[in-house]
């Protein structure tokens, strides 16, 4: 394993598409999981005997099961349009990580032994004629390299004629390493984690009581209301599931205490739940249909037990795409819910709601030392909606934080909404055996949020995803800015919110004097 | 046997393969379940907007104008003229009593489908030079890529210089192939610049259903494109998946 033995990228003044130097992500590979962690998933502890011919029939039957996965398979005509849209390929030049390139690792194997075009000059003994190649291990190791280089944030997806997305392919192509026993840890590990324990950091129930009661106290010290962070209430009308990094880590819990103080000054009845205590679904990220589901039916059960009549999820990107687009089709039906909410919703929704009706105080100076922008992540943009009309997900967020905050600043239009640079840790990355693409493939992000920084006096950058925060906290440093510079949303919420009856609380008085 | 035998069951070979190709893509990609709502957002929340949206992809080639303005006007100018003169060429196949033929033999239409000829030809050139000096296209370039621009330039060029330079005999070439659509082979005219333009269409037909020129039908059936985005209006379940959770169901 490479250790930290490369150079962090020196930011230009906006991103430059570099000319293709071949090989140099080639050794980045993330730990393999090993068989206590690939066996409970479902999947062989080690590579298979036979590997080569049961990728073959995974890949076959993966294309009768997936539509996308087909049609890319076939569509794709080299055109290029997709080949500088790809972070990890403007931050590592590894001409591999160009989308197309990505997908042609494994196209090469679906033409050569399932198409009569690569079978044809396969027998002729030229098969890259037409794209084809044979499997061996070398081809192996190149997907184990590269698949795990890629975010699956679909920006490719939003430039290809034909819409090719290249997270499909990527998922496609771990579920198939996965079925012949070649796993990433990362992931196989959390999965493990959050379907025997309920959340990805395997924090037990009693872990969550106890940092739940030290964030009521906390608060409560802070501002003179005993604002409530409520788990396993049966009865409850929301239940709230949100990623568990928010349960602790840093800016996550103060988004964690945000939604607390909306909730408190909505008068809402919530709850957490200790068997879905994890927003996040890493079954997306092996491509794992079954994997997803099993997640998926945690939250559906949590719902049902305690008897919530709505679903609300917390800051998280990937899993708002998993929420939003794959819920229902796999947990649902939701019928025993409150119909007259989407099901689920967002916070952001929730909070902007609320804001809309104008139910909520705010003194937006709390927020004045600061500059914001808003890092779109991935999954939200591309994979998600919220609100009522297409491109609420850009919209919605940005009025939040209008709504607590006199500064703020867009990055580069060609950076943000659907053009968006993943934060460069999603699909799996967050892990520190991939910190080299990790910090190089964060480049084109941070050359956009440098902009904002020297031309628009932006000091920090707000984002509501689990995965954008904690890469972040790590990727701004290397990068020359400061660790602290990324804030949760509702942790700008949090500090502007007037909470009724709190030492700030002045409607009482002003309301008093106006009437004198 | 003549050439007129030969060209003939060329035609029939090469159509069969293209029409049943095709239709067993197309057949395959719309029986191959979509289990999940993935497409790119934002993107429309009603069927209507759907239209829209895969006609903007279908006519500008939108998402590929977002990308890169070379390579979509490369391409752009090369397929609408395609267009163009695969709508002249109606002119072959169609008897001259027919409805269609005031509309077809029309003068513009018949000069744009011409002079398509040179946008197409610049179009094509474009793509191939795009292969050979931009690095990124470079590398993603297999040899098959080069040659299927090299055939398809090799039919635009044959039709254009029998267009303006060396006529063939436009008369007996449409009996030719009239008698084709009732299995009547008649004579075929023999220059060689009108035998390579055939062989070459011939060709591209035969290669269409194996290779990456099922683009064409695939745009229809990718998902990204053809999805609403009413996820949370709407459970959305594969045949498969729906199977999977009976099956889990009863086993519980």
């Amino acid at each position: 394993m490479a250790a930290a033995d490369f150079e962090t990228p020196e930011l230009q003044e906006y991103t430059v598409v570099p000319k293709l130097e071949e090989g140099t992500m080639a050794h980045s590979s993330p730990f393999i999981a090993k068989e206590k962690l690939q066996t409970p998933l479902g999947f062989p502890g080690e590579l298979v005997d036979n590997w080569e011919e049961k990728v073959i029939t995974k890949m076959d039957d993966l294309r009768g099961k997936y539509r996308g996965f087909q049609v890319f398979l076939d569509s794709c005509v080299k055109c290029g349009a997709c080949t500088d849209k790809c972070h990890y390929y403007l931050g590592t030049k590894d001409p591999k990580n160009m989308p197309v390139a990505r997908q042609d690792l494994l196209r090469q194997v679906y033409r050569r032994y399932s198409t009569f075009a690569g079978k044809f000059f396969g027998a002729l003994g030229i098969p890259g004629f037409v794209g084809a190649a044979d499997l061996n291990k070398e081809v192996l190791d190149d997907w184990y390299s590269y698949f795990h280089q890629c975010s699956q944030c679909r920006r490719c997806s939003v430039y290809c004629p034909y819409g090719i997305d290249t997270a499909e392919i990527s998922m496609a192509a771990r579920e198939i390493m996965d079925s012949v026993g070649l796993g990433q840890k990362y992931c196989n590990e959390i999965i493990g984690k959050a379907q025997t324990i309920g959340n990805n950091l395997g924090l037990p129930e009693k872990a969550l009581i106890d940092t739940l009661e030290g964030l009521e106290e906390e608060v409560e010290e802070d501002t003179g209301v005993a604002v409530k962070f409520p788990i396993d209430q049966k009865g409850a009308d929301i239940l709230l599931v949100t990623p568990s990094a928010d349960f602790f880590a840093e800016p996550h819990v103060d988004g964690l205490i945000g939604y607390a103080k909306v909730f408190h000054e909505a008068g809402a009845s919530w709850t957490m739940s200790s068997h879905a205590s994890e927003a996040a679904n890493f079954g997306m990220f092996i491509g794992s249909y079954e994997n997803m589901r099993t997640l998926s039916l945690r939250v559906r059960k949590a719902a049902l037990d305690l008897g919530v009549k709505r679903i609300v999820f917390g800051e998280c990107g990937h899993a708002w795409r998993v929420a939003y687009s794959f819920l229902h089709t796999l947990a649902g039906p939701f019928d025993f819910l409150d119909q007259s909410y989407p099901i689920p919703q967002h916070i952001c929704e929730y909070t902007h709601d609320l804001i809309e009706k104008d139910a909520l105080k705010f003194d937006k100076s709390e927020n004045d030392h600061m500059t914001l922008t808003f890092h779109d992540s991935c999954n939200v943009a591309r994979a998600s909606r919220m609100g009522d009309k297409p491109g609420g997900q850009m919209e919605i967020p940005r009025a939040v934080i209008k709504a607590v905050c006199n500064n703020y600043v867009d990055m580069p239009v060609e950076t943000i909404g659907e053009a968006t640079f993943c934060c460069g840790g999603g699909g799996g990355l967050l892990t520190d055996d991939l910190m080299e693409v990790r910090v190089k493939g964060a480049q084109p992000r941070m050359e956009a949020y440098k902009s904002v920084v020297d031309n628009g006096g932006v000091t920090h950058l707000a984002a509501i995803c689990a995965i954008c925060k904690a890469q972040f906290t790590k990727i701004l440093p290397a990068y020359g800015f400061g660790m602290t510079d990324i804030v949760s949303v509702h942790q700008l919420v949090s500090e502007a919110i007037i909470l009724t009856g709190s030492d700030d609380d002045t409607s009482e008085d002003s309301n008093t004097n106006e009437s004198e | 046997m003549s050439a007129s035998v030969v060209y003939a069951l060329a035609f029939y070979l090469a159509t069969a393969i293209f029409i049943i190709g095709v239709a067993r893509k197309i057949v395959q990609y719309a029986k191959t379940p979509a289990p999940l709502k993935i497409p790119t957002m934002p993107a429309p929340v009603t069927q209507g907007g759907v239209v829209v949206r895969m006609a903007t992809e279908v006519v500008l080639f939108n998402s590929l104008f977002k990308s890169n303005k070379w390579t979509w006007i490369f391409g752009w100018m090369f397929h609408f003229a395609l267009l163009l003169a695969l709508f002249r060429h109606l002119r072959y196949v169609i008897p001259a009593d027919s409805f269609l033929m005031p509309l077809i033999g029309h003068e513009i239409i018949q000069a744009f489908g011409k002079y398509a000829g040179f946008a197409m030809l610049a179009g094509l050139t474009g793509l191939f030079a795009r292969r050979i000096f931009v690095d990124r296209v470079r590398y993603i370039s297999s040899p098959s890529d080069y040659a299927m621009l090299l055939l398809i330039m090799g039919i635009a060029g044959t039709g254009m210089l029998m267009a303006f330079v060396e006529h063939t005999d436009i008369v007996m070439l449409k009996e030719f192939m009239l008698g084709l659509l009732v299995f009547n082979i008649q004579p075929l005219p023999t220059d060689l610049l009108l035998l390579v333009h055939l062989g070459l269409v011939i060709s591209l037909m035969i290669i269409f259903p194996i290779s990456k020129l099922l683009h064409a039908p695939g745009l229809f059936f990718s998902p990204t494109r053809n999805q609403v985005d009413n996820s949370r209006d709407k459970r959305h379940l594969a045949p498969w998946a729906a199977e999977l959770e009976a099956g889990r169901k009863a086993g519980e």
